[in-house]
């Protein structure tokens, strides 16, 4: 009976992924039935709410993909160093202090980076630290910003692989003559590669879906092009931006939100579920 | 010294040499990213700190900004964190204790939950926040964008990461109090209520603390179910409707300052106020780690 009660308990979070999938499938049929699927994947101008509208979703997902790339860019090096510093260098005392210090910045909320972003890193960073011409919203500091909020992610699912790589390889290794560095690169590096992937699959999840950075910082025009110094619309941003105000029930932009929704939602299940797939790996070699 | 040695000596000089630049290059790696959250942390105290005020906590918004508080804000926003306590205690552990002391994992049913589990923790806020405004906000439930909606979203974004917490402190309590418990002839559910659950309490309620820290700063979920964002008054029942800090704060952010009227300072205030509740959640987290941390 209790047990009962408890399974009860467990399948609400099967009901959560069901309610999700659910919800947005139904508004994302009908939507694709209103607007055409191919005109909808592969259309390249993004103005739901203007007449005549056009849905192409392609400007929302190739700005989602430079945003979240430019924060590959900066969260891959950054994190994977700080991983391998606290993973092989660090003494376990400064690890113990650090690492929390490392995981706030997965801790502030995002819309604190956002104001940050807006009113700091544009004007004074990136205009005039590096005299770059950008627009006062931009893609290239939603990325850069989203950047370092997924240095957590990279850094403590690689730090924790590196970790779990047996002592006796590194033994071994320095057995044979093996510098620091080369134990580090060429034995550590490799043994500990699913679970540095996986980090890094995730943290790519994660910039997708973040909102508020892009919200507050990289504007809001639908974008199909590559110009990272101008505005730019991301999927996240365009749901964020149409929900807000009280869309009816049923209407074209109500349909929309959950047709990006959906589109946003299968790329970053896809990244999970292959993330879920990497640590398992890791796990099940070494532990 | 003989050739030999000096030649050793030289190469694992030069060895030495590159391995000290790598270290230091990888530590430049951490030392950004420590950076510039620092930097962060100053640039908003130095916006904020002067608008940060008794009168601030105890106004409501306003017009003029001079006036502004973030009173109904920050009332809201205890609101919503006691229904998503409410929540998410009772149905993460009830989760976790199946998860860790029933369930069969070599059944695919109880391994499709755990995949399951793992996902929605990397599931977007905002997905949340469009089911929220599908099944709670309208839809089967139409409970309007109230704090019930609200509560409920926020907690279903959070379950995962307490069912993964409670789970840990779970299974941290030896199997040897367990099989004890069994011996002296206490059922399952005994061994569970009267040694593992209190055994585990700490760890749960660190897990629960630092999922509630996580929720507080949320601003996607409830931007799309609905939130208002000029709230004159205090929620007094969960089907009242709200505004919570992360929107004030939003809506300060994106409101265009002018001569007479500067949100900046407002929105830095009030992320100051968020993060002052940040780190009082976190320090209890931590403190109840430390105070009831048991080794076996």
């Amino acid at each position: 009976m209790i047990k009962g009660l408890l399974m009860l308990a467990a399948l609400i979070s099967i009901l959560t992924t069901t309610g999700i999938v659910l919800s947005l499938i139904e508004e994302t049929i009908v939507f694709l039935g209103d607007v055409g699927i191919g005109d909808f994947l592969f259309g390249t101008e993004w103005s739901p709410l203007f007449e005549p509208p056009s849905f192409g979703v392609l400007p929302l997902v190739t700005g989602t993909l430079l945003i979240s790339l430019v924060a590959m860019l900066v969260a891959t090096p950054l994190g994977l160093g700080a991983a391998i510093y606290l993973a092989e260098y660090a003494r376990p005392g400064v690890r113990k202090t650090i690492k929390p210090i490392l995981e706030l910045l997965a801790g502030v909320p995002t819309i604190v980076f956002g104001y940050f972003a807006l009113t700091f890193f544009t004007p004074e960073i990136l205009r005039s630290l590096f005299s770059l011409d950008v627009a006062i919203f931009n893609g290239l500091v939603g990325g850069i910003i989203i950047g370092f909020l997924i240095i957590p992610t990279v850094a403590s699912i690689s730090e924790d692989s590196m970790s779990a790589v047996p002592q006796s390889l590194r033994e071994g290794a320095f057995g044979l003559g093996a510098a620091k560095l080369q134990v580090t690169m060429r034995v550590v590096f490799p043994a500990a590669l699913s679970g540095i992937v996986a980090s890094l699959v995730l943290a790519m999840s994660r910039a997708v879906g973040e909102t508020m950075v892009v919200v507050i910082a990289s504007g809001l025009v639908p974008q199909w092009g590559a110009n990272l110094g101008d505005a730019m619309e991301t999927m996240t941003a365009f749901i964020a931006t149409t929900a807000k105000g009280d869309i009816a029930t049923g209407s074209t932009a109500y349909k929309t939100i959950f047709a990006v929704g959906m589109t946003l939602f299968v790329i970053t299940l896809i990244m999970n579920l292959l993330s879920i797939r990497f640590v398992r790996k890791y796990r099940q070699v070494y532990e | 010294m003989s050739a030999h040695s000096q030649a050793i000596a030289r190469a694992s000089g030069s060895r030495r040499a590159k391995d000290f630049a790598f270290r230091l290059g990888m530590f430049l790696c951490l030392g950004l990213a420590i950076g510039l959250l620092g930097l962060l942390l100053v640039d908003v105290a130095r916006d904020g700190a002067g608008r940060l005020t008794w009168d601030f906590v105890t106004s409501f918004t306003s017009i003029d900004t001079d006036q502004a508080g973030i009173q109904a804000a920050l009332w809201g926003t205890i609101w919503l964190m006691g229904v998503c306590a409410v929540f998410i205690v009772p149905v993460g552990v009830a989760t976790a204790i199946y998860l860790e002391e029933y369930a069969d994992d070599t059944k695919w049913w109880n391994r499709l939950i755990e995949v399951n589990i793992q996902n929605l923790a990397a599931v977007p806020s905002i997905v949340y926040g469009i089911l929220g405004l599908a099944f709670l906000v309208r839809g089967p439930l139409s409970l309007g964008p109230v704090i019930l909606a609200g509560g409920l979203t926020l907690g279903l974004l959070v379950l995962p990461v307490v069912i993964i917490s409670a789970r840990e402190a779970i299974r941290a309590v030896p199997p040897s109090i367990r099989e004890g418990s069994m011996a002296l002839g206490a059922t399952q559910w005994q061994t569970i209520r009267r040694q593992v659950l209190p055994a585990a309490i700490p760890g749960i309620a660190t897990g629960v603390i630092l999922s509630l820290a996580r929720a507080i700063g949320e601003t996607a979920p409830l931007i799309v179910i609905g939130a208002a964002t000029v709230v004159a008054f205090n929620p007094t029942s969960v089907n009242d409707a709200f505004t919570a800090m992360p929107i004030q704060i939003f809506d300060w952010i994106t409101r265009p300052s002018n001569d007479t009227n500067n949100y900046a300072p407002l929105a830095a205030a009030g992320i100051l106020l968020l993060m002052i509740l940040l780190l009082l959640m976190n320090s209890v987290a931590i403190w109840l780690r430390n105070r009831y941390e048991q080794k076996w």
